[in-house]
């Protein structure tokens, strides 16, 4: 929440002129779309006679009741209180998008024989290469903070060498330089591998910069305390600094994890059995793309919110613990 | 006499153009009690921060404890186990209680094992009269209690001298007093101690010397009834006026 003010304008949604110009403005959108050829139509039968004979005048009927359902339903929600508008809208926009992915007239069959290898190899290959690479790469981006805030020209260098090369370059490119690059070198690198060491490396460049602006929010005066207590760097960072900046590098960390889950598809083009790899190659033999997709995305989308339920618990547990 | 606690000799120090520290001599014996004020700017905070290191000196010889300070040494820790040291913003750590606050030092750096951690940290709380706050953390904590609970927390370390940055500077005027009460029991028990400070009814009540800076450099180091009574030096006179004339 932002800051709560204690004047509460009166909301859009009660106010008549808004909504009747809403009204409008819908009535003219879907009429725009000429819906007298769909099963808009077949419902306004009785009304407008032959669908597809009805012209523009089936079109502006569909388009004023749809458009007064709609209004009539916002309006509605307007009165509840937030909870249930945050719920209802939620249920309204995702019945939304299953209608639209049901409109393509799915093969619900073919992924229900697909979808239990999808997960037990897919999302498992996935979990795993983005759990082992945000490990690493928190181990990575420790030490390339503290390198960043040295006054060791060597460290610095070379950490901010590395945050510029591996933040400059795309994480596809990256795939493919180490998985093709190392062979060349003599070191043939198997694709699961280089796959965690390119997501590792580049999430480790990101993370560093996360990582010395957390150390860096830290009070100097907690430096000095310790410091003046005859604490030594390494048990002062460890002891004192970094669990006071864990607060602030908990929630951009979760994000981080959050898109590594879903970049970790850009290593499907090396040829790791992962959810994108599996989503692309299931389908291919019966063209069916569109299912395999749509499963993958949601997919995704379960393991993306999973992941967000579990970052706000965390957040909520440092808030507790630091006041 | 025994050899000095702290001896300054001809310290310098510059921040690139400025002059921050003019040949600083100085010397605090076992036991004593030496209260150092002067106008703000005049380098008095910068000088204590010397004694323990956390600002480098340029020129001229701080020896603390028996142990020469100086860029390459790497031994300053074990100089600084012995130097405790209060700040004007406490500077405890917030995601520690009270408690934790306390041993960490000695169970850290001393090694000391937990049980007699927890009975030091016990008795000194005690001493500074909080220990019914020992498992509040320091945000829970008034700023009076919290600098009590630095105080504390130094005292643990068993220091051979104490130094205070402007202790009371960032309190609460009715909490000034609190802290300046468990300070002077802290003087009368003969803690060797050195205080930027200027409350002057405390100098008054317990510094065996006042050391007067101006512009980063002592400018007179007197006994207190010398000092407040008959100032010796014009720069005196002027800060004495302006700081007594409430």
């Amino acid at each position: 929440m932002l800051f709560a003010d204690t004047v509460v304008a009166d909301p859009a949604v009660h106010k008549p002129k808004v909504m009747a110009i809403m009204l409008l403005v819908g009535v003219i959108v879907f009429s725009f779309f000429g819906l007298n050829d769909t099963i808009f139509g077949e419902f306004m039968r009785p009304v407008i006679g032959e669908p597809t004979e009805s012209g523009l005048f089936g079109n502006v009927a569909i388009g004023l009741v749809l458009s007064m359902l709609f209004t009539a339903n916002i309006v509605l929600i307007g009165f509840l209180p937030f909870r249930y508008q945050v719920l209802l809208v939620w249920v309204e926009l995702l019945l939304l998008f299953l209608s639209f992915f049901y409109s393509f007239g799915l093969n619900f069959e073919f992924i229900r024989s697909k979808i239990w290898f999808m997960i037990s190899q897919g999302v498992f290959t996935t979990l795993y290469i983005s759990a082992v690479s945000i490990t690493l790469a928190s181990m990575v981006a420790i030490v390339g903070a503290v390198a960043k805030l040295s006054t060791n020209g060597f460290a610095f260098a070379i950490a901010s060498f590395y945050t510029s090369f591996f933040r400059g370059l795309p994480l596809l490119m990256q795939v493919y330089l180490i998985y093709l690059g190392l062979p060349q070198l003599g070191y043939v690198i198997d694709a699961v591998p280089a796959g965690i060491l390119a997501l590792t490396l580049c999430y480790g460049a990101y993370m560093t910069e996360i990582f010395r602006a957390g150390i860096q929010s830290i009070n100097k005066g907690q430096w000095e305390a310790s410091r003046s207590m005859g604490f030594g760097f390494a048990l002062t960072m460890r002891r004192i600094i970094l669990p006071q900046a864990m607060p602030l590098i908990i929630p951009p960390t979760g994000n981080q994890f959050i898109a590594m889950l879903k970049d970790s598809s850009l290593v499907s083009v090396i040829g790791v059995w992962e959810l994108m790899f599996l989503a692309r190659t299931l389908g291919n033999k019966d063209f069916r793309h569109m299912e395999m997709l749509i499963t993958a995305a949601i997919i995704y989308w379960c393991l993306s919110m999973c992941l967000e339920v579990i970052q706000s618990r965390i957040e909520r547990h440092y808030r507790t613990i630091s006041h | 006499m025994s050899d000095p606690i702290i001896q300054m000799t001809n310290v310098n120090k510059w921040y690139g153009d400025f002059h921050a520290l003019k040949d600083i001599n100085f010397t605090v014996n076992e036991g004593d009690k030496i209260v150092v004020c002067g106008p703000s700017g005049s380098g008095k905070s910068t000088m204590i921060r010397t004694l323990n290191w956390l600002e480098a000196h340029q020129e001229g010889s701080i020896v603390v404890n028996g142990i020469e300070m100086h860029q390459k040494m790497k031994n300053v820790d074990e100089v600084r186990m012995d130097v405790g040291m209060v700040f004007q913003h406490f500077n405890l750590f917030p995601h520690m209680s009270v408690l934790e606050n306390l041993m960490a030092g000695p169970m850290w750096v001393r090694g000391v094992k937990e049980d007699e951690a927890r009975e030091t940290a016990m008795k000194f709380l005690e001493r500074v009269r909080i220990p019914e706050q020992a498992d509040k953390y320091p945000g829970q904590l008034s700023g009076g209690q919290q600098q009590r609970v630095a105080i504390a927390r130094s005292l643990c370390m068993n220091p051979k001298v104490m130094l205070f940055d402007e202790p009371t500077s960032a309190l609460d005027p009715e909490m000034v007093s609190e802290v300046l009460d468990t300070m002077i029991e802290l003087a009368h028990d003969g803690m060797t101690m050195v205080c930027v400070t200027h409350e002057m009814g405390f100098a008054k009540a317990v510094a065996d010397r006042v050391v007067f800076m101006d512009e980063g450099a002592i400018v007179e180091e007197n006994d207190p009834i010398s000092f407040f009574e008959n100032p010796q030096h014009e720069r005196s006179k002027n800060f004495l006026g302006q700081i007594l004339q409430h």
